[in-house]
């Protein structure tokens, strides 16, 4: 037997080595013209903004961060889409400069207590469109009451009586509805629901969140366009769904009546008439849902970008300034052909007054 | 061993002794050090996620209770979360993709290690590796756009027009209350989590069998046993322990399974026995709803999150423990 005690054993540790990149914004201070904050500045700034939030504004941050290179191509502006509820958590621990959120701040949410002052900068407006799939049925009339009753399940099939009444001489077949809906949480649940409390306070009973508990015969599929794939692929669905998506997949959406009693089609225009007729509060919080206004479509909501009132530099201060007011100013005009709304002009005007507020 | 170093010792040539006595080389202290800190890391973090989603989790806890937590209504918009819809969604499609893998795996275990010449079991094993390397948001969208709809149209709505009424296959594959079946349902969650799981519960029952010694095997055809005879007198007792271990981590696995599972469950917050619904899991409803979830809602899917957590560890130890002791019970016959 051969003696042992001679064996080696050869360890190859594997070093990982974590490399962290740490960018650290240029605070090159920018020889800068005492501004005014109400239009942004042609002083050259550079450094990273990063924004996180609603996934409503996505397609709208992405064609105005690309256009808002060339006005300030210095600057990077990120914006992650992971919804206003992780947007508004990541901006109350700092982890992003500015947040995207299609609500305010609700009174139960504790994050932002003791942070100190947080501004709303509405920034779009769009319609959600109640988009269907009935064949040989193209200009569907639908009333809040209705829409109520179809999404609670009392009403279920196409030809109630209901439905009917406020259709005639439309051929609604007997097929039985399947309402498309939302998996995930969601701004647009959120205002969809709030039109239907707002609007029909007493027929609506399943509240107003961006997760509702939907009757079971309900389809959820996830995203905008999970949703309108549902409504496309199933005879006899009805789904709220963003205009954009709801365009881009080639779906048939119905008129809603508004508060003054007209059947309205979703449109850039009727949603900005919608947000035209709401009130707004002095922060600038409001609810486009529900509008007075005889061209409003009334189920119309609205995404805000926030930020702190107190940036800890003046560097990012001006960043602020200059990508917000780029959203209110030039930006808009990028709305229409994304099929979003711009911002009424007195919003607009009151939401640029307010960007002197961001202090370094 | 012991045996091997006693004799080693007591052999005791000059060089191991001064080995054993002396302190160890210092490449092998640092060695020693590295490995115990890489093993303490692993524990570390494993404890600081469980304590920091519990921590976060606190007010659904306070605010639910016990009996809240495990009620039936999951109701954000009026402040009411229970999960017991969401454990059920978990445990059913788990139970599922168990009961449609399993027969399959096992089936290829046997095939690879009993039936085809090992050069033919090379490319068989490879092929079901493959399905280990799909990833889950792929097998999700699959289920989602293809697969679901199609079994809708072809499967589930004729087999439940033809079992509707018939007393237990009626009311587990019959159409739900509201006369409908769905592509995205329980069943398409549990037939997906199946194919994922099948690769793991096939590779480990594959290495189990393996294990059976030769002499054992031609000791059963010495006697005479046909092939099925030997490997139900001699295969099967000798590895049941590790194929049951082998079962459990594929339920660990369909248990967590997120992305695939929140895609094709359909999303539903029901407690059916009809399996051609929708239904939700634990997953599925923290990937679902976590980006507008804020205060006590965001804290129960935190929570759902520890439940979930507790319970696959639940499930792995127990799998491990399995495994554990049908290794030792080998070793010892």
């Amino acid at each position: 037997m051969q003696p042992r005690g001679r064996k080696q054993v050869t360890a190859i540790g594997g070093i990982a080595a974590l490399a962290v990149a740490v960018s650290l914004s240029a605070c090159s201070s920018s020889p800068s013209s005492p501004s005014g904050g109400s239009s942004p500045t042609a002083a050259p700034l550079s450094g990273t903004l990063n924004g996180a939030g609603s996934t409503f504004q996505t397609v709208f941050q992405q064609a105005a961060i690309s256009q808002f290179k060339q006005v300030q191509s210095g600057m990077t502006v990120n914006y992650n889409s992971v919804g206003s509820g992780t947007g508004r958590s990541d901006l109350a621990s700092g982890t992003v400069n500015f947040a995207g959120s299609d609500s305010p701040i609700p009174s139960t949410e504790t994050d932002f207590n003791g942070k100190g002052t947080v501004l709303y900068f509405p920034v779009v407006i769009g319609p959600i469109s109640m988009s269907y799939n009935l064949q040989g049925v193209s200009n569907l009339k639908l009333t809040p009451t209705v829409i109520a009753n179809i999404f609670q399940g009392n009403i279920t099939t196409w030809n109630d009586p209901a439905i009917a009444s406020i259709n005639a001489g439309a051929h609604l077949p007997s097929t039985p509805i399947t309402i498309a809906v939302r998996s995930d949480s969601s701004g647009t649940t959120q205002n969809f629901s709030l039109f239907l409390q707002t609007a029909e306070p007493s027929v609506w009973k399943l509240g107003s969140s961006s997760t509702i508990s939907w009757p079971h015969s309900a389809h959820a599929a996830s995203g905008n366009s999970g949703v309108a794939q549902v409504v496309k692929s199933t005879p006899g669905a009805i789904g709220y769904v963003d205009l954009a998506t709801a365009k881009a997949s080639g779906l048939t959406y119905a008129s809603v009546q508004n508060s003054s009693g007209n059947y309205i089609t979703p449109t850039s225009a009727s949603a900005s008439a919608s947000a035209a007729g709401v009130t707004v509060n002095p922060d600038l919080t409001f609810h486009a849902v529900w509008g007075s206004g005889a061209q409003a479509y009334p189920i119309t909501y609205q995404s805000w970008i926030l930020v702190f009132a107190k940036q800890p530099n003046a560097n990012d201060a001006k960043m602020l300034q200059a990508y917000i007011g780029y959203l209110l100013g030039d930006g808009q005009s990028l709305l229409d052909s994304l099929d979003y709304a711009k911002l009424p002009a007195s919003i607009d005007q009151m939401a640029k007054a307010q960007l002197s507020k961001i202090t370094g | 061993m012991t045996s091997h170093l006693a004799r080693a010792d007591s052999a005791g040539t000059a060089g191991s002794a001064r080995a054993l006595t002396q302190q160890r080389p210092l490449g092998d202290r640092v060695f020693q050090a590295l490995a115990l800190a890489a093993g303490l890391l692993v524990l570390a973090i494993l404890v600081l996620i469980l304590v920091s989603t519990a921590q976060q989790s606190t007010s659904w806890f306070s605010k639910e209770g016990i009996t809240g937590i495990f009620s039936v209504t999951w109701d954000p918009a009026h402040n009411k979360f229970g999960t017991l819809t969401f454990l059920y969604g978990t445990a059913i499609t788990a139970l599922i993709a168990v009961i449609l893998a399993v027969p399959v795996s096992v089936a290829v275990a046997l095939l690879l290690t009993e039936v085809v010449p090992y050069r033919w079991a090379r490319p068989i094993v490879y092929i079901v590796d493959l399905l280990a390397v799909v990833p889950s948001v792929v097998w999700g969208l699959w289920g989602f756009l293809v697969f679901g709809p199609w079994a809708q149209r072809v499967i589930y709505a004729p087999v439940a027009s033809g079992l509707k009424g018939v007393p237990v296959l009626g009311n587990l594959f019959g159409p739900g209350s509201n006369g409908a079946v769905s592509g995205t349902s329980l069943f398409t969650a549990g037939l997906i989590l199946a194919f994922m799981i099948t690769p793991i519960v096939t590779s480990l029952s594959r290495e189990v069998i393996a294990t059976v010694p030769a002499i054992d095997r031609e000791g059963a055809y010495a006697l005479g046993a046909t092939r099925w005879e030997m490997i139900r007198g001699v295969v099967f007792p000798h590895s049941q322990g590790g194929i049951v271990g082998a079962v459990l981590l594929g339920l660990g696995r369909a248990m967590g399974e997120t992305i695939a599972a929140a895609l094709v469950i359909g999303s539903s917050t029901q407690i059916t026995s009809h399996l051609l619904t929708p239904g939700y899991s634990m997953p599925a409803v923290i990937a679902n709803q976590f980006g507008e979830a804020f205060g006590v809602f965001r804290s129960a899917l935190l929570g759902i999150g520890v439940l979930l957590f507790v319970l696959t560890i639940i499930v792995n130890v127990l799998a491990r423990g399995v495994v554990a002791r049908s290794m030792a019970r080998q070793r010892g016959a």
